[in-house]
């Protein structure tokens, strides 16, 4: 058996009201005035700033033959908090035990307050008893929390299905240039990022292809592997998972803070579905751009290929030029073209869904920002597999 | 009897960049007034109140609280002097990630070196004064826009401040809960003996509340001394007064 901890708290409050008993003498004293009326009297200073002296002194002389407690503050200097917490306890503790207070010794600025401070009592609803619940319940919540996601995840899909439906009938309403300014956000605005980390992972896939390749003599094929690895697949993902992290919480910031300020519920008053209006304009940008990034990843990625394999593994620069348009069939171009376009659309998805199921404080929209990085991720994942999966199958 | 003037703004010129919000302030806020700042929309009401709480340092002209010039002395004593007022924003400004005790306790724990019951006690008479017994758990999102501006209230007076500057207490409130806010400030100043700054728009209140006042003009960017806002109703500048009538004088 562990002996229980002391109660640190209430030390320090033990030592800090040793002391004030030493200047309680000045503050505070208590006199029996009548068989059953206790007078307290408050003198000098009264303020936070000092030790003050502690309610217990009072409480203890409220024994049971005390009706009446009075005040004599005649002496009593500047005061503030201290003074009214203290005295808003003791008036408590009287209500308590039935004992009648008389605050007419109080001066009339004490006696205001306090009845403010009084005058609306506390609740039933308004209480709440604490707010940990036990384990089990606990992971019960969560539980159901988790399995609530999917039908609301479901739900939103559908939502932008019609919405894209609607596009293609004609019908769905938002403004062209709110899209081209996500174009511009999303693609542009990303190439040097997308720049350096492609061009990186070009150089270690070239490093890696070449230490393996070198056991067989056959190096040459560090262009077929740059070539195929980035196009077809290291490209998209990167590209996505950059994406991700940059627009996906933008997005879902964005639209947090649009619920926030109540900007999204402006829309459906107006019948203007936000669907239509703010999620299809950002999900068309996406599954513009992310393919043309890819692209473009994918180009830098053999680059870099290229640059390692001619300066450090003596590779001639025509061999890698051929061999890379020897292995780039046009299908690998499909491929990694497809694979973007969904990246995107998931990107979007999450971070457009995050935005929309946001709360309505500054804290929700940075939960929402970061789950939508984590699900726009972890869908990207998800994808990538079964796509990879499926092409493997399907042979192309 | 003359009052002790308790702020004291001096030529005070205020801009953002080359465009002058407002200039050559000059006015005195007494000890136990309730000084109404008013003025129409834009007319740079809330750019005042900055500067006067050291969010935003002034073009030119000095702010002095009991004759120290706030703008010329060093970080520290800025720091110092701020404590000593107490600021209600519009809206609450309440922080979402914390709780509404926590939301008072925060400058009792920063700046004043007292027991955590003692805190514990403080917080709950400040919010029970605002009429927000018991709702210390709650989170600010889960307030009304009156209560929130309650207990943007109750933090404003966390630290007994001797100047409690509350930026539009009114607005967005309906009459009823309007007029009790006033009310209470009315009485915080009667039984506090505080200094309160008031920025408003809000006619009812204006007159009920206040005890002196200057009025912002948004068209020749300067102030027009008023006094007591029901004898500027009266007999005040022709300005003021259309102000005071919703423009139907």
């Amino acid at each position: 058996m562990t002996a229980p901890l002391p109660d640190y708290d209430s030390l320090m409050t033990t030592a800090s009201e040793l002391l004030a008993a030493g200047e309680a003498g000045q503050k505070l004293a208590t006199h029996r005035v009548d068989e059953d009326c206790l007078l307290v009297v408050l003198s000098g200073r009264w303020c936070l700033d000092q030790a003050l002296p502690s309610r217990e002194l009072v409480e203890r002389e409220l024994s049971a033959v005390v009706r009446r407690l009075t005040f004599d503050a005649t002496a009593l200097g500047a005061w503030d908090s201290g003074l009214l917490t203290f005295l808003a306890g003791v008036l408590k503790r009287c209500s308590a035990l039935g004992i009648e207070v008389d605050q007419d010794g109080l001066p009339r600025g004490i006696r205001r307050l306090l009845a403010m401070a009084f005058a609306v009592h506390e609740t039933d609803v308004a209480r709440r008893s604490g707010r940990e619940a036990n384990l089990l319940a606990r992971v019960g919540t969560a539980t159901t929390k988790l399995f609530q996601g999917a039908p609301a995840m479901l739900r939103f899909l559908g939502e932008i299905t019609l919405s894209f439906l609607r596009l293609l009938a004609g019908r769905a309403r938002f403004r062209a240039s709110d899209m081209w300014l996500e174009v511009e956000q999303v693609g542009p605005r990303a190439l040097p990022i997308v720049s350096v980390i492609s061009f990186l992972v070009g150089l270690i896939l070239a490093y890696l292809g070449a230490d393996q390749l070198r056991l067989v003599g056959a190096q040459i094929f560090i262009a077929d592997l740059v070539a195929i690895g980035m196009v077809r697949e290291v490209g998209a993902l990167m590209t996505g998972i950059i994406i991700a992290g940059r627009t996906g919480a933008a997005f879902a910031a964005q639209l947090g803070t649009m619920q926030v300020n109540e900007e999204i519920d402006a829309f459906r008053t107006l019948g203007i579905s936000p669907i239509d209006f703010l999620v299809l304009p950002r999900m068309l940008a996406l599954m513009l751009m992310v393919p043309l990034l890819t692209l473009y990843s994918g180009f830098v990625g053999m680059l870099a290929g290229l640059l390692v394999s001619v300066y450090i593994f003596d590779i001639s620069f025509f061999e890698y030029y051929h061999e890379t348009l020897r292995a780039l069939e046009l299908k690998h171009f499909w491929v990694g073209l497809s694979k973007g376009t969904v990246y995107g659309a998931m990107v979007a998805f999450a971070g457009c869904l995050r935005g929309m199921q946001c709360g309505r404080s500054a804290e929700a929209v940075g939960e929402a920002a970061t789950s939508a990085v984590v699900t726009g991720i972890l869908l990207i994942t998800i994808a990538a597999s079964v796509m990879t999966i499926v092409y493997y199958q399907l042979e192309i | 009897m003359t009052k002790e003037a308790h702020i004291e703004v001096v030529g005070l010129s205020m801009a953002y960049g080359d465009f002058v919000v407002q200039r050559d302030l000059t006015f005195k806020v007494n000890k136990g007034d309730i000084f109404v700042i008013m003025g129409g929309n834009g007319c740079g009401k809330t750019t005042l109140m900055r500067a006067l709480t050291g969010l935003q340092r002034p073009a030119s002209g000095t702010v002095r609280y009991d004759g120290e010039d706030f703008w010329s002395v060093a970080p520290e004593d800025q720091d110092r002097m701020k404590r000593r007022l107490g600021i209600m924003f519009q809206g609450g400004a309440l922080w979402s990630s914390l709780t509404l005790a926590e939301n008072v306790a925060l400058p009792l724990t920063e700046y004043a070196d007292l027991p955590s019951p003692r805190v514990a006690e403080i917080v709950s008479f400040k919010l029970a004064l605002v009429g927000l017994a018991g709702f210390g758990d709650f989170y600010p999102s889960e307030l009304s826009g009156g209560m929130k501006k309650r207990a943007g209230l109750a933090r404003a007076m966390a630290l007994d401040p001797d100047i409690l500057i509350i930026d539009e207490p009114s607005s967005g409130l309906d009459p009823l809960t309007a007029r009790r806010l006033d009310d209470l400030i009315l009485e915080l100043r009667d039984s506090l003996g505080a200094t309160i700054v008031v920025i408003s728009h809000d006619l009812a209140s204006i007159l009920a509340i206040g005890s002196d006042s200057i009025y912002l003009d948004a068209d020749t960017h300067t102030m027009i001394a008023t006094g007591n806002p029901q004898h500027a109703l009266q007999a005040g500048d022709p300005k003021v007064r259309h102000f005071l009538n919703r423009g139907t004088a």
